[in-house]
């Protein structure tokens, strides 16, 4: 086994990590901060250490349709994107899942506009929520390079067939060097085997694929996409355990449970800014305070009962958020408070914005959450936390 | 495409569906006007049949001959504005 | 043990280079390390942050350097212009790339290690690149890394005969370091 842990850039790893699933049909556009990564594949294809087609385009719409052209005809596919770029890809990422097309691609995570800001937050990912497409999201490097080989051995099996794709918070992720298991060809090529297409496009044999269907069976075909997401939770506990298995490495999987199975405060968050929250929760049981982290590794589907197991024993839960809903609260926070609803919980929820576009989330924040929601302040509504109310304008010029 | 994974009643993964579905939905039921194609003035052209939407006009250039197919016609009337010689003429389609 | 290392510089400067090559070539001796730019959208000549952490364990935090153990500079005349030894640790050690140390106020608690590096970088590389001077000059100075996988790990960043200027760049500045401590 070939397999050593090197200084790497989060795209960098990923892009290899990408090559060594042997797609065979790569098209994407460049947007900071996923730029890196389709940069570097049409590098390894260019130097021929991958076989195969790398298509510019021009546009993130282009990327898509190419991509889910070229998935209809039975290949493994890749792209990669970033906030905007996402968003024109939306209305094809919503025919992908209607498809049941196994496309896999990497949102790098960053701000939408406006204001324009090209850091980090998860509304991208977030508004494409309801699409049908599996959502990941990692921690680390290692984790959105192992999450990619997942992603594929989900997405193509015949129980799902649906697209997936791979979160990593920009810069946070993608331009950060450190230790990074590139994973070996080989254990690769055992791990994810030929992809074989169960309908493709053939010249031969036409069909239409996500053809017209009138009311009668319309329902029906949008509900077998989220028949496909709920069977892809245990497809996605399988393919973790088998990648372990093969690489000799936890990965993957729907959710992490740090320290939170006797705590009495538990913290529910996603992506990089866990690795921000473990440092906390580390420092704040030394002082005797019970919290805990759990950590959404698969967001979507929505992994409730492994959700509701992990949070049953906490008195209160924070949930804390690199994004929202305008005009309503929270995203994952409804959600985690629909999940203990439906169990007949009462557990008091609260959610906490803890940045847009790219702030600092110091380590003092999250104490600060941690204190308030064990002191059992009630929160009557979604706290955009630490807003700057003094760099406000008039919200209602001339009132 | 195997034929046992897709069916015009039930749907399949993806919707996909097996070719024949525009043939079977004989649209020249919809039609209220028809075209008369007179073969007086045709000059071989070949608007009448370039412009149609349905692709049911055929002919033959050489023998400035053309016709449409009525199982599929919609009765829209282009190939009979466009004619340049009105040698198609659209009249009242009688059931 | 965790040291985390600010690096000040100007775009094209290679800043983030810089804290790349020394993650690298720490974990080449079994030392933990992170590596990354101040996010933005860097242009030449504008003013650039990086930053590296050096440690025994798992670093989890992706928290920009606030409080910095040690300072590289690899400009001068940045001075004017950026809070440079904002955060600065107590006891902190600031490798700054000036031949005019005496120009630079250095606040209380602070240590300056003065390096000239463009010099050495002219003499030895033909071209005003500091970097890997300035990072040559740190592990001299603090013995965090050595100079034998600093040198590698500059060789494999590089390659070819621009690797090799660069190493023996990095060896002149490390040599000249380790007399000054």
């Amino acid at each position: 086994m070939a397999e050593k842990q090197e200084i790497l850039e989060g795209a960098m790893a990923v892009a290899h990590a990408v090559a060594r699933c042997r797609p065979e049909v790569i098209a994407a556009y460049p947007i900071t901060p996923q730029t890196h990564i389709s940069e570097e594949l049409s590098q390894i294809v260019a130097d021929g250490e991958l076989d195969a087609e790398f298509v510019k385009v021009e546009s993130e719409f282009g990327a898509a349709s190419v991509i889910l052209g070229a998935s209809a005809t039975g290949v493994r596919t890749y792209t990669a994107t970033s906030s905007q770029g996402l968003l024109l890809m939306s209305e094809v990422l919503w025919n992908i899942a209607g498809m049941r097309l196994p496309v896999v691609l990497a949102c790098a995570n960053r701000s939408i506009s406006a204001p324009l800001s090209i850091w980090c937050d998860h509304q991208d990912a977030e508004a494409i929520r309801d699409c049908g497409i599996i959502q990941f999201y990692a921690e680390d490097n290692q984790e959105a390079c192992d999450q990619h080989l997942i992603a594929y051995k989900v997405a193509e099996d015949r129980r799902v067939l649906l697209p997936v794709m791979v979160n990593l918070d920009g810069f946070l992720l993608t331009h950060v060097f450190e230790p990074t298991i590139l994973p070996d060809q080989q254990l690769a090529d055992r791990y994810l085997p030929p992809y074989e297409a169960v309908l493709k496009l053939d010249p031969a044999n036409p069909a239409t694929f996500g053809a017209f269907t009138e009311p009668d069976k319309c329902m029906e075909g949008r509900w077998m996409v989220h028949d496909a997401c709920m069977r892809s939770l245990p497809v996605i506990e399988e393919a973790s355990a088998e990648f372990e298995k093969v690489f000799g490495r936890p990965s993957g999987g729907l959710l992490e449970e740090y320290k939170s199975r006797d705590a009495e405060t538990i913290l529910i968050a996603k992506g990089s800014l866990c690795g921000t929250i473990k440092d906390v929760v580390d420092e704040m049981r030394e002082e005797g305070t019970k919290v805990g982290l759990l950590r959404i590794k698969t967001y979507r589907p929505w992994p409730t009962e492994a959700v509701l197991k992990a949070v049953s024993g906490a008195k209160q839960i924070a949930v804390i958020e690199r994004g929202a809903s305008f005009g309503a609260g929270g995203v994952m926070t409804p959600e985690v408070k629909e999940t203990l609803y439906d169990a007949g919980m009462q557990t008091p929820v609260s959610g906490f914005c803890v940045q847009l576009g790219g702030r600092e989330v110091p380590p003092d924040g999250i104490r600060e959450i941690v204190d308030r929601v064990a002191s059992g302040e009630k929160q009557t509504a979604y706290e955009y936390f630490r807003l700057k109310t003094e760099i406000l304008p008039e919200l209602v010029p001339g009132a | 495409m195997s034929d046992k994974l897709l069916s015009l009643d039930k749907l399949s993964i993806g919707c996909v569906a097996p070719p024949g579905g525009s043939v079977a939905n004989k649209t020249g039921a919809w039609r209220s006007m028809r075209p008369v194609y007179k073969h007086e003035n045709c000059i071989g052209c070949r608007a009448c049949e370039l412009v149609c939407p349905e692709g049911c006009v055929f002919g033959n250039a050489k023998e400035k001959h053309f016709d449409f197919d009525p199982d599929y016609c919609k009765g829209c009337g282009m190939c009979a504005a466009e004619c340049p010689v009105d040698d198609i003429e659209m009249v009242m389609e009688e059931k | 043990m965790l040291k985390e290392i600010r690096i000040h510089g100007r775009g094209g400067q290679g800043s983030v280079t810089a804290a790349e090559v020394l993650a690298k070539a720490a974990f080449k001796e079994g030392t933990i390390s992170q590596a990354f730019p101040a996010f933005g959208s860097e242009r030449m000549g504008a003013p650039v942050r990086a930053f590296c952490r050096l440690s025994d364990k798992a670093i989890r935090t992706r928290a920009v350097i606030e409080e910095p153990d040690y300072l590289i500079v690899q400009d001068p005349t940045l001075f004017g212009q950026v809070d440079i030894f904002g955060g600065l640790k107590d006891g902190g050690v600031a490798i700054v790339n000036t031949e005019k140390p005496d120009e630079i106020n250095v606040p209380q608690g602070a240590v300056l290690k003065p390096v000239a590096g463009t010099r050495i970088a002219m003499d030895v590389i033909g071209r005003p690149i500091p970097n890997m001077v300035m990072v040559g000059a740190f592990a001299g100075l603090t013995g965090l890394v050595s100079l034998e996988a600093l040198q590698e790990a500059v060789k494999e960043r590089f390659g070819g005969k621009v690797g090799d200027l660069n190493a023996e760049a990095v060896e002149k500045a490390y040599r000249a370091a380790e007399e000054s401590k």
